[in-house]
Formats: C-alpha cells, sequence, structure tokens
C-alpha cells in the first residue's frame, strides 16, 4: 500500500500527547498519532469525539493545551512559531465550504497565492485554471461561489487549499453538509489526491468511502484514540467493544 | 380582491385631503396667518434671494464632500483598531475606544466651536486659522466616530469562518480583513453610512457658527437684510431636493439588499465559531 516509503523519513505529522479543553470540558485527552508521508489516515467517531478540534488543532486554529504537534519535522506548536506560515503549508478544507462569496471561484483560488506564496496573478491564474481543470470545474472559473451547487462548492474548496501546494491536507466532515447525490463527486476528488499520493487526516463520516481510501483507521472516542488500525480490520474485526457499538448503529443506519 | 384594492385606493384618498385640508384650513384661518404669509412666504422675496442662496450651497458641498472622503477612510482605521486581536495591541484598541466614546459624546456643535475658535486662539505657528479648514476637521472627528461603529457592525456580521478560512489559507490577520472581511461588510453597511451621509449633509450648517458663510449663514444674511424669513424657506428647499432622493435611494438599497439576502447566501454555518477565542 505504500506507506511511508523507507522508514528513516520523517514522518508528515507527529503529534504527541495532545490535549485540548473547551472550559470543563476536555473535548481531545491525550492525542497520540504519527502519520507517514503520503500515507491517508481517516478518522471516524460520534459527533462530539473530538474530531474536529484535532483537525483544528493540527492547522493551529485552535490553540492547544498540552503536548506537541510536528509537521515535516518541524514543532509547529513550539512558542515562537510564525503561525501563518505554517499554516500555508497545510490545507484544509471544512463542511461548510467557507468559499468568500463576494469573489469568483477563479479569485477565491488565487487569492492565498498571490498574497501569501506572492506569485503573479498570471502565474496563480495558470496554476488555479490547471487545477480546476483536473476536477472539472475550468467552465466555472469566473462563478460567483453561491450559482454553484454544494457539491461544486466543495471541490473549488478543496482546490482552493490545494492552489497552496500543502504538504498536508486536512478534511473536516467535507462531505456532511452534501446533499446524498452530490457526495460522490467530492469523494472522487478525495481518491484522485490520495492516488497521488497527498498526505491527508480526513474526518469523517462515510463509512464506506474511509474503507475503501485510508490506509489506516483512527477510531475516535471520548476524545481519545480507542483504536487504530488498517480499514480491514477496524471495520470487520474490531477489538474494542466501543468501535463493534458504533459501526453497529452506522449499519443499522443503513450508511455502511 | 381587485375590488378591495380600489376601495383602499378610494379611502387612503379621501383620509389624505381631510388631514391636510384640516390643517390647511387650521393654518390659514389662524389669527397670525396674514402676518406669517408676508414673512415666511414672500414670493418676491423667493425669487430675489433664492439664486444668491442656492450658489453658496456650494461651500457646503465641498465641506461635506471632503469630510466625507475623509471620514470613510479614518472611521475604516478606526473600526479595524478596534477589531484587532492579541494583548500587543491592546493600548491601540483603548485609544480607538477613548476616541469613539469622546466624539459621540460630545455634541457636535460644541466640537466645532472648540476647534474653531479655540485652536486658532492657541496661535501656533503653522496651523491654518481658516474656519473652513476646522470645520472639515471637527465634522470629520465627530462624523468618523459614528461611521466607525457602522463599520464595525459590518465587519461583525461577517461570519468568522470567512476569517477562520483566510487564516487558514496562511492570509495574516491584516490580509483576511482586508481581502476576506472587509469587502464583505462594506457591502452590508452601505445603507447605513447613506444615513449617516445624510446626516452630515444637514450638519454642514452647523459650520456657519464659526464663520463660514454657507448656505445657512447666507440665508440669515439675507434675512437680517430684508427683514423676511422666507429665505429660510429657500435653504430648507435645498435641503429637501438633495436629501429626499438620497433617502428613497438608501430605502432601494436596503431592499435590495434584503431581497438577496433571503433568496439564500452561501454563508458558512457550523465551521469557525466562537470568534472570541480564535487565535486568542
Amino acid at each position: 500500500m505504500g506507506i511511508g516509503g523507507s522508514e528513516t523519513r520523517e514522518p508528515a505529522l507527529v503529534i504527541e500527547g495532545l490535549r485540548k479543553s473547551f472550559g470543563d470540558l476536555d473535548v481531545l485527552r491525550g492525542i497520540d498519532l504519527e502519520v507517514a508521508e503520503h500515507e491517508v489516515v481517516c478518522v471516524i467517531g460520534a459527533s462530539g469525539s473530538g474530531k474536529s478540534t484535532l483537525l483544528r488543532c493540527i492547522n493551529l486554529t485552535e490553540p492547544i493545551d498540552d503536548g506537541r504537534i510536528m509537521v515535516g519535522g518541524e514543532e509547529i506548536t513550539a512558542p515562537d512559531v510564525d503561525v501563518d506560515r505554517i499554516r500555508r503549508g497545510i490545507g484544509i478544507v471544512f463542511q461548510a465550504y467557507n468559499l468568500f462569496p463576494h469573489m469568483s471561484v477563479i479569485d477565491n483560488i488565487t487569492l492565498a497565492p498571490r498574497k501569501v506564496l506572492r506569485l503573479s496573478r498570471a502565474d496563480a491564474e495558470l496554476q488555479a485554471v490547471g487545477l480546476l481543470e483536473r476536477f472539472g470545474l475550468a467552465e466555472k472559473r469566473d462563478a460567483y461561489p453561491d450559482s454553484l451547487s454544494g457539491g461544486q462548492q466543495q471541490r473549488v474548496a478543496i482546490v482552493r487549499a490545494l492552489a497552496m501546494r500543502p504538504r498536508l491536507m486536512l478534511l473536516d466532515e467535507v462531505t456532511s453538509a452534501l446533499d446524498p447525490e452530490l457526495v460522490a463527486e467530492v469523494l472522487n476528488v478525495i481518491r484522485e489526491l490520495a492516488s497521488e499520493g497527498m498526505t491527508m487526516v480526513i474526518a469523517t463520516h462515510e463509512m464506506a468511502f474511509a474503507r475503501d481510501i485510508a490506509h489506516r483507521v483512527l477510531f475516535l472516542e471520548g476524545g481519545a484514540i480507542l483504536e487504530e488500525g488498517p480499514p480491514g480490520e477496524i471495520f470487520h474485526a474490531p477489538r474494542e467493544a466501543r468501535t463493534r457499538e458504533f459501526l453497529q448503529r452506522i449499519i443499522d443506519a443503513g450508511r455502511l | 380582491m381587485r375590488r378591495y384594492s380600489w376601495r383602499a385606493l378610494l379611502v387612503a384618498g379621501i383620509s389624505t385631503l381631510l388631514v391636510f385640508g384640516v390643517i390647511g384650513l387650521v393654518a390659514v384661518n389662524a389669527p397670525g396667518w396674514e402676518a406669517f404669509r408676508r414673512s415666511f412666504l414672500d414670493g418676491d422675496n423667493f425669487v430675489e434671494s433664492a439664486p444668491r442662496i442656492i450658489a453658496r450651497f456650494e461651500v457646503n458641498v465641498r465641506l461635506f464632500l471632503i469630510a466625507e472622503v475623509l471620514i470613510l477612510a479614518w472611521a475604516l482605521v478606526l473600526a479595524v483598531v478596534r477589531g484587532l486581536k492579541g494583548p500587543v495591541l491592546f493600548p491601540l484598541r483603548l485609544l480607538a475606544t477613548a476616541y469613539v466614546d469622546l466624539f459621540r459624546a460630545i455634541p457636535g456643535v460644541l466640537v466645532i466651536f472648540l476647534l474653531g475658535f479655540g485652536i486658532p486662539g492657541l496661535r501656533l505657528p503653522g496651523v491654518p486659522n481658516d474656519p473652513f479648514f476646522w470645520g472639515v476637521v471637527a465634522l470629520t472627528l465627530v462624523y468618523s466616530a459614528y461611521v466607525s461603529e457602522v463599520y464595525r457592525a459590518g465587519i461583525e456580521s461577517v461570519h468568522p469562518s470567512q476569517e477562520a478560512a483566510a487564516r487558514s489559507l496562511g492570509l495574516t490577520q491584516l490580509q483576511a480583513l482586508r481581502y476576506v472581511v472587509v469587502p464583505q461588510a462594506i457591502r452590508r453597511v452601505i445603507p447605513p453610512l447613506l444615513n449617516d451621509f445624510i446626516g452630515l449633509q444637514k450638519d454642514t450648517v452647523l459650520v456657519s457658527f464659526i464663520g463660514v458663510v454657507e448656505i445657512f449663514r447666507q440665508s440669515q444674511i439675507r434675512q437680517q437684510a430684508t427683514f423676511n424669513f422666507t429665505p429660510y424657506l429657500v435653504t430648507a428647499l435645498v435641503f429637501l431636493a438633495l436629501t429626499i432622493p438620497l433617502a428613497r435611494f438608501t430605502d432601494w438599497l436596503v431592499a435590495r439588499e434584503r431581497g438577496r439576502r433571503s433568496g439564500g447566501t452561501v454563508d458558512a454555518t457550523s465551521s469557525g465559531g466562537r470568534r472570541g477565542r480564535m487565535w486568542g
């Protein structure tokens, strides 16, 4: 499955003892995780298990309370680190797309490359058009977000993150806000990214998709990783009773 | 349905006629009506005063245009500074907040008096003592305090997930404001901004108190020269002619904006949240 390549390579992402609480609520209670380069890790678990918070901590959107996060060997949670520089290298896509409604698709995509990476408009647009063509959105370059379907908007949001050439992509339940018939087009984009070797951490409720795409699946419960392993193991022979219960609920709901 | 609307039209027409008829009758039959008509509704005076008074309106227009540009820029700076996050910037936030509190608290006329008479009175070398200059400064100081609050409301109405998305792409806080938040905010606050500018247009007459001969001062001069109040009527009509179209335009913009919003926006809902907490 091509995980990680040689063992001497620096892992793409290392998390040690990550803790995060909102007031009295401990959302993450000691997460340890290593993600190899080109690895696709799916995070599953009930709502409120901490999936989104985990991704937001990796992106430094949420300040963490304890622990360390290393991306490409650099500790991004060090106190004197330049947050904006770190975020540039980590793409995150949200459940609610969060496209900029006052900008056309092409401007949504080229804003950060132009302002942050200082690309010229021509270079940024060339790159953006290439990405749009690859994901079947070429004719939408001048459209505004509110004229696009949810699936198209989410694909544009993924392209927008890719335009920063991130070394790590975080996908936070990117299909949860979509009508069922629009889910597939977004999942296909993610599949393509995986096949190209993009390192990804994906929080998802799409179990079939996770089983299909993940090299490794984490089951999060109460802010801790209860069980992890290759998808075949987690989905077909889970060790923990809680994992079995969770999966049974999903199966009962007809989603696996 | 159709019958009903005809009836409604008829009722509205009759009641309007009645109300204005009664008001008119009361006025015309008032004991002082003849004296009032002579001193406020003098046709000859009107024709003679109008050109001179209207010509002076140019001063108000200049006051208004210069102040408006300054207010739009300065108020945006104030609003952005007040919204900046991070403990290091606390003194700046404090200053901006104090400024807004101060100039919203003091009546505009007082600011105009204090600046227009006070600062030239200091006789500082190199400081202008032109009342027009200090009029513009005073109007800018007072109105930028109000307008910055309008901007701020607009900025806060943009969902925090927009800023989160911008920051996640590596944009700095200022870049996120400049390219993502503020452009959306300004679109939303154009109607209330226009409202404030209707107020500003009218308040340009306050500058007459420190010696600028603008439309109001000019009508005062005419009144004193002719012992007749008709010149004030001219001034009132000039403001009506300018302000009512602007007010209607503002209403139209508000209605259009409302139509757009209900037409469905793409604002994100779930992620983001908790603006105050992000990035401490």
